[in-house]
């Protein structure tokens, strides 16, 4: 079967976007969950075991203490209260740890170690992984069990103060809060006084159970100045401070009440010697827990060595500590210390209800949980128990019951900690049978798509693709054979869950078959290639020569970018890579532009020297007489035809596209290493700056308008002007922009009137464009009404972006059209670049347009908000497309506007689409392939879940997208062949 | 024009020097000592200041080190192509062309140095900050560039456009400062590379890696050039010398 380049590419991609998809699969093991749901129904608490005799206890024992404080300072790391610098500057603390009725542990935070997860992972006590962070994408709120769910279920009041990522994720559970924002990293001050505030007060009152203060300055200070900052010392003697006024209060007040009170002091993550944190070095992981209560026993001597715990431990040994039920996706164990001083009967009572509901959590999880030591343990401890509960009933002597009992809490004990520690392996191992398949599928593509390169890319762009001939091959039947072989054998052998066996029979077999085809495929391709070499090694090594600088640019710069996907700097810095390829690609252009334009396309006759003398040193001060001479000796040149001030435009539009990515870099910093440093972008959102934010937003809207408006037809132009003006006013009406008649907006609304406005011109000129492009095909229409189709198709979704895009963004929207003009304009049209590199161009300018929107390899900078614009509610479908769509803007757009550019300037070479989509395909495509084998070999790596995942997950999207758009060249491809 | 093209096509049983041979191996000898005379410079701009100035190193007191290496690099420019003249080509002229010319070089430099800035801050250098760092970075480059193609080929854009084109050099001396230039600014481009890396190094600060880049490169290029010349001697033909 013959089939056009492009059609073959778009196949290539779709099954490659199955191989990452089953990849991704195995890769991101599906977290440990109940599976009882995520509906907080009541299920009644595990029964006290009893053998024979019966325990009627079967209700959830009573609380320990009556009020609980829970002091969250963010980036208190583990040495900041038990190394040096807490003896010096926290001697509270450092006495009620050494001295006091305390119990201190330093609890171990997972990666990523980002406040946002780590508070999920403290009330919780479930291990909030990638997977998760995607699955809530939208829906910022804690669904799972918690503590605090389970205390408002009970009645208790909880009061908050901090950082306002607790009201997002437990919206309606406080009786009383104040959010504090974490925006503004430089302040840290304000933040923790607008927290302190409260402390008088709230601490009088009665009328509270539990409090919640989450400190953000020492966080603040550490962004800002590192940990060994002078500020640190400060702030941690305020925190000393508080954690004073708070511990005598509490103290003062337990005289009067039946049951101690309880304060627990944690940090959510640690601090990086540079003061960051989100990665999982020793320094960022270690975070002091330190309970803190009258109830516990006083210390004689200190022990310096506090033990390391899971930070998850905290949510169930709160729970027990609250007389509140476990919740369900814990995978902590009670830290016992906590509940030592109480009866025997309650100590065991306890620890059984957290063996009890994490191996429930086993049993949910794990298939095979019976074999499971920790199951087995608990089976064990539950009999034992049972027989302490029978003689304890029968009122045996208190030294056999003491002694019994002793044993069956070292039994319960070791029972949580293996329960815990293979819960919390649950979560670790990889899918490898799943993540070989993908990779085997990936890999196989892209040969496939690489030995095809000389193929495609020849002027004919068709390529001969077997397809029937495997079924008779005996290589298919021997692959297919070994492939099932080996998939029965590991299926039928596997110990932990695969996710490639739990597909159906029929889907395994079908991929298998897909497998061996595709080897197939790559096999015959091989030999043809290397055949093919073998005869035509002369004129192969001719066409090596023969490339131009720009080409070798394009390659290096492309292999330079896969190599530096193996460096996790390089990748949390990526943007840094696409801005300085393009860049030096702008610059490449220069040069080419200047020889051509200056010396002719051939050069082979040096210029009289005399007319050289006159041409200044820069661009921008380039004489006419320098020119007219210019032509006079190559009147061939394609600057002939333009114009005088284009050919001055000629000049210095690179120039103009370099200006335009300095600007655009500076208006949003991302990554890791600069992302701190003040940008245009944050001045602008910021306040104080509405007025400026305004006025930009309408400039750029009108020049959107002015630089889309040029090549629609009269309707569409209208439409699109209205559009715009929607836009405007759906940004004014949720108080992003002013309006000039409203300077203070009065009710800030979700603007789903006007956003639904622009939705119905967005809609309307797509449909238009589609439908007229439809048409013209019909009808055999001439290529202008057909690029003019296009363009509107091209300027609905450039409708759509600025609908979505963030005001500030505004401007990256409005220099993606200049730069798309100018360079159609002055550099390709007249430097005559073939499709394949006008191609690569337009996907290294997507890449970079990707990240001066601001975005980055960090899933945390995805623009939720977009998903919500004209959507009362959240509706999974619409919202995530058009996240996918906002975030993705600059490559979309490019590709759009490649298939403008194509169709509109190459009319002549049928092929050009063809080998845009095949080029385009590859090039996304080798990055994907390349980066799966890299983390496959990196999965062991300190970073893997920090910078690795995250960007693993961006790749794989970005395959999709590229999937798509390859679709849409093709569709575009097939409809030109329909006319011709 | 001097000399005609220089054909030295091997044939077979062409065993005679011919006498353009020879001038062209003496070319490159006089090409390689005046190569290893710019190495040399770049070697005793890191070690002579140390005698005169305490605290010297190239990356602690690095500012320093950029203006010593960049004043060597053109003295020794100068005064190597001033004696060598291997642009004999030049005519006798008059006092003023010749300080209309010098004045012309000086506005080159200044000029480069100032787009050399400019494209800097275009690949992201900061526009406020380190402002001297990077000007004097411009510098640098600029003596590793520009006044070598000043000393060769004089204030004349086009035959620096044709000497960086395809196929455009005239003799080994444009093609040794192809190379040597080429190998410059592909060192300074790689320089840069090691700057978003983690590291936590001093020379990973901006502008030092590239500083140092731009030095390896222009060496290389001084060490390469004369080599590449002499093996492919046979092959290279000059039109138009």
């Amino acid at each position: 079967m013959r089939l056009g380049s492009g059609t073959f590419a778009a196949c290539c991609v779709a099954i490659e976007v199955l191989g990452v998809a089953v990849f991704l699969r195995g890769f991101f093991p599906a977290p440990v969950r109940s599976s009882s749901g995520t509906e907080p129904r009541a299920e009644p608490p595990a029964p006290e075991p009893s053998a024979g005799a019966s325990s009627n206890w079967t209700k959830l024992p009573p609380p320990l203490f009556s009020k609980a404080v829970i002091v969250l300072i963010d980036a208190l790391r583990d040495d900041f209260v038990f190394g040096s610098k807490g003896v010096k500057f926290m001697p509270y603390l450092t006495y009620l740890v050494e001295k006091g009725a305390s119990h201190s542990y330093v609890a171990e935070a997972k990666p990523p170690t980002v406040t946002m997860p780590r508070i999920k992972a403290l009330m919780t006590g479930s291990l909030p992984g990638f997977v998760d962070v995607v699955r809530n994408f939208n829906s910022p709120a804690v669904l799972e069990d918690n503590v605090l769910r389970q205390a408002k279920a009970a009645g208790k009041r909880i009061i908050f103060y901090g950082d306002e990522t607790w009201l997002k994720l437990f919206p309606k559970h406080f009786v009383d809060y104040d959010g504090t924002t974490s925006f503004f990293v430089s302040d840290y001050t304000e933040v923790d006084n607008n927290v302190t505030r409260h402390l008088d007060t709230v601490l009088g009152r009665e009328d509270w159970d539990v409090l919640i203060l989450h400190y953000l300055g020492l966080d603040h200070i550490g962004h800002v100045s590192g940990p060994d900052s002078p500020l640190i010392g400060r702030k941690l003697s305020e925190m000393d401070g508080v954690l004073m006024k708070i511990h005598t209060s509490l103290l003062s007040k337990e005289r009067g009440m039946l049951l101690p009170s309880l304060l627990v002091l944690c940090g959510d993550h640690g601090m990086s010697e540079t003061g960051s944190h989100g990665a999982s070095s020793i320094e960022e992981v270690n975070t002091p827990l330190i309970f803190i209560s009258s109830a516990f026993e006083r210390k004689a001597g200190g022990i310096r060595h506090p033990k390391h715990v899971q930070q998850t431990d905290l949510a169930a040994t709160l729970a027990i500590g609250l007389g509140l039920p476990i919740p369900k996706n814990s995978v902590g164990s009670l830290l016992f210390p906590v509940v030592e001083g109480k009866p025997m009967r309650e100590q065991l009572r306890f620890l059984h209800l957290n063996a009890a509901q994490l191996s429930k959590l086993l049993q949910e999880n794990v298939p095979l949980y019976k074999k499971d030591p920790g199951f087995e343990q608990f089976k064990m401890s539950e009999r034992l128990h049972g027989n302490w509960i029978k003689l304890y009933l029968e009122e045996s002597s208190s030294e056999v019951l003491s002694h019994l009992g002793a044993k069956v809490l070292r039994q319960y004990l070791e029972a949580l900690e293996t329960l815990s520690l293979s819960l919390r392996r649950q979560v670790a191992p990889y899918d490898t049978y799943s993540m070989a398949v993908g990779i085997a599928l990936v890999l196989e593509v892209l040969m496939l798509l690489l030995l095809s390169i000389p193929k495609a890319l020849c002027s004919k762009a068709e390529l001969e693709v077997p397809l029937s001939s495997p079924f008779f091959s005996l290589l298919f039947y021997l692959a297919f054979l070994a492939l099932s072989a080996i998939h029965v054998i590991v299926c039928t052998s596997a110990e932990s869950s695969c996710y490639f066996c739990s597909v159906s029979w029929l889907m395994a077999g079908g991929m298998m078959m897909l497998m061996s085809l595709l080897l197939c495929a790559v096999v015959s391709a091989f030999t043809k290639t290397s055949v093919t070499m073998k005869l035509s090694s002369k004129t192969l090594a001719h066409c090596g020569s023969r490339w131009s600088e720009l080409d070798l640019l394009i390659l290096s710069g492309t292999v330079g970018h896969v190599l530096s996907l193996g460096a996790s700097s390089f990748i949390e810095e990526e943007h840094q890579t696409w801005y300085f390829l393009v860049n030096t690609l702008c610059l490449a252009l220069c040069q080419e532009l200047y020889s051509n334009y200056f010396l002719g396309a051939d050069s082979d006759s040096p210029v009289e020297q005399g007319l050289g003398t006159a041409a200044p040193a820069l661009p921008f001060t380039s004489h006419r007489s320098d020119v007219s001479e210019c032509d006079r000796v190559h009147p061939a040149s394609a600057f002939e035809m333009l114009r005088d001030y284009e050919k001055w435009m000629v000049l210095a539009s690179p120039w103009a596209v370099l200006t335009c990515c300095r600007l655009l870099r500076s208006l949003n910093q991302t990554g890791v290493q600069w992302a701190h440093r003040p940008d245009l972008g944050h001045w602008l959102t910021s306040s104080d700056h509405k007025a400026e934010l305004s006025i930009l937003a309408a400039v750029s809207l009108i020049m959107i308008f002015v630089l889309v408006q040029r090549r629609c037809s009269p309707i569409s132009r209208a439409a699109l002007a209205l559009g715009l003006v929607g836009v405007y006013c759906y940004r004014a009406a949720i108080g992003n922009v002013l309006l000039p008649w409203q300077p203070d907006s009065k009710a800030i609304s979700k603007g789903v009137v006007e956003a639904r406005f622009v939705y119905i011109f967005v809609l309307g000129i797509l449909f238009t464009g589609t439908k007229d492009l439809l048409k013209s095909q019909v009808a055999a229409a001439d290529c202008g009404i057909q690029a003019r189709c296009l363009w509107e198709v091209h300027s609905g979704l450039v409708l759509l972006a600025a609908l979505l895009f963030r005001p500030h963004n505004l401007p990256v929207l409005v220099f993606s059209l200049l730069v798309q003009a100018l360079m159609t304009k002055f550099i390709w049209r007249p430097l005559k670049h073939d499709a394949a590199e006008v191609t690569m161009m337009h996907y290294w300018f997507g890449q970079a347009f990707f990240y001066f929107q601001g975005n980055s390899n960090n899933i945390a900078t995805v623009d939720v908000s977009a998903g919500f614009v004209g959507l009362d509610s959240y509706v999974e479908i619409p919202a995530v497309s058009l996240t996918a769509f906002a975030t993705y803007t600059g490559p979309i757009l490019w590709a759009s506007h490649l298939v403008n550019y194509l169709r509109s300037e190459t009319n002549s070479s049928s092929s050009a689409l063809r080998h845009a989509c095949f080029c385009y395909a590859l090039m996304g495509s080798v990055p994907v392939g390349a980066y799966i084998i890299l983390v496959t070999s990196l999965r062991y790596h300190l970073f893997i879940w920090s910078v690795f995942a995250p960007k693993l997950l961006y790749e794989g999207m970005h395959l999709f997208i590229t999937a798509a758009l390859c679709i849409f060249f093709t569709a575009m491809d097939q409809t030109k062949l329909m006319k011709s | 024009m001097v000399g005609g093209s220089i054909l030295s096509l091997p044939s077979a049983g062409w065993r005679v020097r011919h006498p353009r041979n020879t001038m062209k191996e003496t070319d490159i000898k006089r090409l390689l000592y005046v190569h290893l005379l710019c190495i040399f410079s770049v070697i005793l701009s890191i070690f002579i200041p140390s005698f005169f100035l305490e605290n010297f190193s190239v990356l602690e007191t690095h500012l320093t080190w950029l203006c010593i290496c960049s004043a060597f690099v053109t003295a020794i420019n100068l005064v190597l192509y001033l004696t060598v003249k291997p642009n004999a080509s030049s005519k006798r002229s008059s006092l003023t062309h010749k300080v209309s010319r010098f004045l012309k070089c000086c506005f080159y430099i200044l000029m480069s140095c100032f787009s050399f800035h400019v494209i800097f801050v275009l690949y992201g250098a900061p526009l406020i900050e380190l402002v001297l760092e990077t000007f004097l970075f411009a510098v640098l480059l600029s003596t590793f560039t520009t006044v070598p193609c000043l000393c060769l080929l004089g204030p004349n854009i086009k035959a620096w456009l044709r000497v960086f084109s395809r196929n455009g050099v005239t003799s080994i001396w444009e093609n040794s400062l192809q190379i040597t230039t080429i190998s410059s600014f592909v060192g300074t481009w790689l320089g840069a590379l090691p700057i978003p890396l983690d590291w936590e190094r001093p020379w990973q600060v901006w502008p030092i890696s590239c500083t140092l880049g731009a030095t390896f490169g222009y060496v290389a290029g001084l060490v390469i050039s004369p080599l590449w010349i002499y093996w492919n001697r046979k092959r290279l033909t000059y039109k138009n010398n």
